[in-house]
């Protein structure tokens, strides 16, 4: 979390005091929660300036999640490509086997520092949630996690995960059954317990200010990735590929390299079944800026405005928003939004698994998906980093199923 | 004038709590919808929050969100939602419409063609949920040049600090949230809402509206004692929800919600009578 010095033309100084990007990102919530998210936001403005609050997110970083994590170059997969070096930042070494548990350490802290004493949250995949129920027993405050009842059915090692770590697992059977209808649980649960709860929200996107500070506690991501690679290859990468559910393994990365016009960047969606089908949680490739989840962000909707249901292999993925300044990103062209079907991400997650030893999880395996199209038609001083943001085990039963196996 | 300032212009005169009827537009039906619109203002209901469905109703409880559900399986619409208005008004030229829904069909219709349509087919107001003043600069303009007041909500968590923001553009009433938390929750109690309103009626002259969790005649009736005047919506949607359970017919429904919002409004507009008593 270094202090963004703000230039006239940095793309990396927003978002503006209301929590703008551009057109995208704001507060859209009911005045019930307006104080409390004003509240957030003075705490955690304050938390950041404060050195001793960095002194224990760094911390924690070092010898609980244990970072940094390496950045590693996959030399069977450059050979196998025959382009580009592919090199891997490992966040699924991270403790709890994702990227999430930076944004969770942070989030907590503040929470510590705020006086709050119950914590909430959403998940898809249930990687947010793991590394949440983890904070809160480490910190000793009760924990409830809300989850779609589709995303329990298919991701029943991560619901175990919390329950032994001490969180009560809400199943969620609105809607859709998933991560947007467990976030619209968790906003419920926060009004109605505005006093002593604290929202962690898992990703970049919800009512400013958790774009923005989610999106700076993932920014160790980039940081690391910057002087790792000027350490061992001497000098900037040349792309950044990471995959994108709301995006905060994707901003986490890009975000210390918006102002390097030299270092190209993907984003890459969950295609589903195609966009051609209808079927798919891309987002900016397939939807239209709206207002949900309080921010004005690109959005799966119909004509009339309403929300419509992601469809990806990935339950991480499979969100019909995005964080608002992907959109911005989008928009302005600094950053390439493309995509990955299912198809292709598991083509790619048995790629990665049989030539690097890395069973990845299958939201990673959409990025590795694109950096395998990307890689061959590169020259082989190309550096491309592919954010590695969490393991596969939770996926193996998705996957054998798809191959037509019981475990 | 404003349909809504008439109407409080009235109650004030007669010293009388109103009552307002919360219905979803298109629930269960286009055509129930319709019936039960037009049934309102013979029930004794001073004025109409007409909701726009949504898919995501997030301030909203299961009663609401299955109302929405229901409608929106129904085929229902934003469009929609204003056809229904405008076939209303050809026979009701007096009842007050606040159009309550969230900010993505409205957002997505556009904010300057929603605002004239929505006036043209008959409304009086708008509140949009998740629009809090500081996102509501455009919608607002475009509706107050439509000649419809825009609805600002205040809460608990509304403290003294960020009145004035809620206040500043607010018009035709205020409509005080009496719980922190989703329609349909457990009731406030009688005297913190009366305390809550009297420290807001030293930041405003709006008349002041309270709604969540005010579910039966007893709780309408304590709240109206303080109140300018009282919402109920999730018992009434709940109602149709348990008519449709027992597969009664539409006529039928029409005429048992009117039935209980005609017993709402007479517990409502005789509170301050029996306090006087």
């Amino acid at each position: 979390m270094k202090q963004v010095q703000a230039t006239a033309n940095s793309l990396r100084q927003g978002p503006d005091a209301n929590g703008h990007f551009g057109m995208f990102g704001g507060r859209y919530v009911a005045e019930t929660l307006m104080p409390l998210i004003l509240e957030v936001e003075k705490s955690y403005n304050a938390a950041k300036n404060d050195p001793e609050f960095q002194r224990e997110l760094d911390r924690y970083r070092e010898h609980y999640a244990g970072r940094p994590s390496p950045l590693y170059l996959a030399e069977r997969m450059t050979a196998h490509f025959g382009g580009a070096k592919i090199y891997f930042k490992r966040e699924e070494l991270n403790h709890t086997g994702s990227h999430k548990v930076n944004n969770c350490v942070g989030q907590i802290l503040l929470a510590k520092r705020m006086g709050k004493t119950r914590i909430i949250a959403e998940t898809g995949a249930g990687q947010h949630g793991v590394a949440v129920a983890t904070v809160a027993a480490l910190f000793n405050l009760p924990c409830v996690v809300y989850m779609g009842e589709v995303d329990i059915e298919r991701q029943k090692p991560n619901v175990f995960r919390m329950r032994l770590l001490g969180a009560e697992v809400k199943a969620v059977t609105s809607g859709s059954r998933t991560l947007k209808d467990a976030m619209n649980e968790a906003l419920r649960d926060w009004v109605t317990h505005v006093d002593d709860t604290y929202y962690i929200i898992g990703t970049v996107a919800g009512p400013h200010p958790y774009p923005q500070l989610v999106r700076d506690f993932q920014s160790v991501i980039g940081e690391e990735t910057r002087a790792q690679m000027q350490k061992q290859e001497g000098r900037l990468p040349d792309s950044l590929v990471a995959c994108i559910g709301g995006g905060s393994n994707a901003m986490g990365l890009f975000h210390d390299f918006l102002d390097e016009p030299s270092v190209k960047m993907y984003g890459v969606e969950a295609a589903g079944h195609g966009i051609e089908t209808g079927r798919h949680a891309a987002s900016l490739n397939g939807g239209a800026p709206g207002i949900l989840h309080g921010n004005l962000t690109y959005l799966l909707q119909n004509g009339d405005g309403q929300i419509l249901e992601g469809d990806s292999i990935s339950a991480g993925l499979d969100y019909p928003g995005i964080g608002p300044e992907h959109s911005f990103l989008h928009d302005s062209g600094r950053v390439s939004y493309v995509s990955a079907t299912d198809e292709e991400a598991l083509e790619a997650f048995h790629l990665c698994s049989r030539l690097e030893g890395i069973i990845p999880a299958l939201e990673p395996a959409h990025a590795l998906a694109h950096a395998a199209r990307l890689a061959p038609s590169l020259p082989k001083d190309h550096l491309c980093v592919v954010c590695l943001s969490g393991r596969g085990d939770k996926d193996i039963f998705t996957v054998a199923s798809r191959m037509g196996l019981r475990i | 004038m404003n349909r809504i300032d008439t109407v409080f212009a009235d109650l004030k005169k007669r010293n009388r709590p109103g009552f307002s009827a919360f219905l979803t537009g298109g629930d269960p039906d286009a055509a129930t919808s319709l019936a039960l619109l037009k049934a309102m203002p013979e029930a004794g209901v001073d004025f109409i929050e007409l909701g726009m469905p949504f898919s995501d109703p997030m301030a909203d409880g299961p009663a609401i969100q299955a109302a929405d559900v229901r409608a929106l399986a129904h085929g229902a619409s934003l469009k929609g939602v204003l056809d229904l208005l405008r076939e209303f008004r050809r026979e009701n030229a007096a009842t007050p419409v606040v159009l309550m829904g969230y900010a993505n069909p409205v957002y997505r219709f556009g904010y300057a063609k929603f605002a004239e349509a929505a006036a043209r087919a008959g409304a009086d107001g708008v509140l949009v949920v998740d629009l809090p003043p500081e996102e509501d600069g455009e919608l607002r303009r475009a509706a107050q040049k439509a000649g419809l007041h825009v609805i600002r909500l205040a809460t608990p968590t509304t403290n003294d600090a960020r009145l004035p923001a809620v206040l500043d553009g607010a018009g035709g009433f205020l409509y005080y949230v009496s719980i922190t938390g989703i329609t349909g929750a457990a009731a406030a109690a009688e005297e913190s809402v009366r305390q809550a309103l009297s420290r807001l009626r030293q930041g405003t002259p709006l008349p002041l509206v309270v709604g969540f969790g005010i579910k039966d005649e007893a709780s309408a009736a304590a709240i109206a004692k303080s109140a300018d005047a009282v919402v109920v919506g999730s018992a009434l949607v709940q109602k149709i929800a348990d008519l449709l359970d027992r597969k009664t017919p539409p006529a039928q429904i029409v005429e048992k919600v009117a039935a209980f919002a005609a017993s709402l409004a007479r517990a409502v507009h005789g509170a301050r009578d029996k306090a006087a008593a």
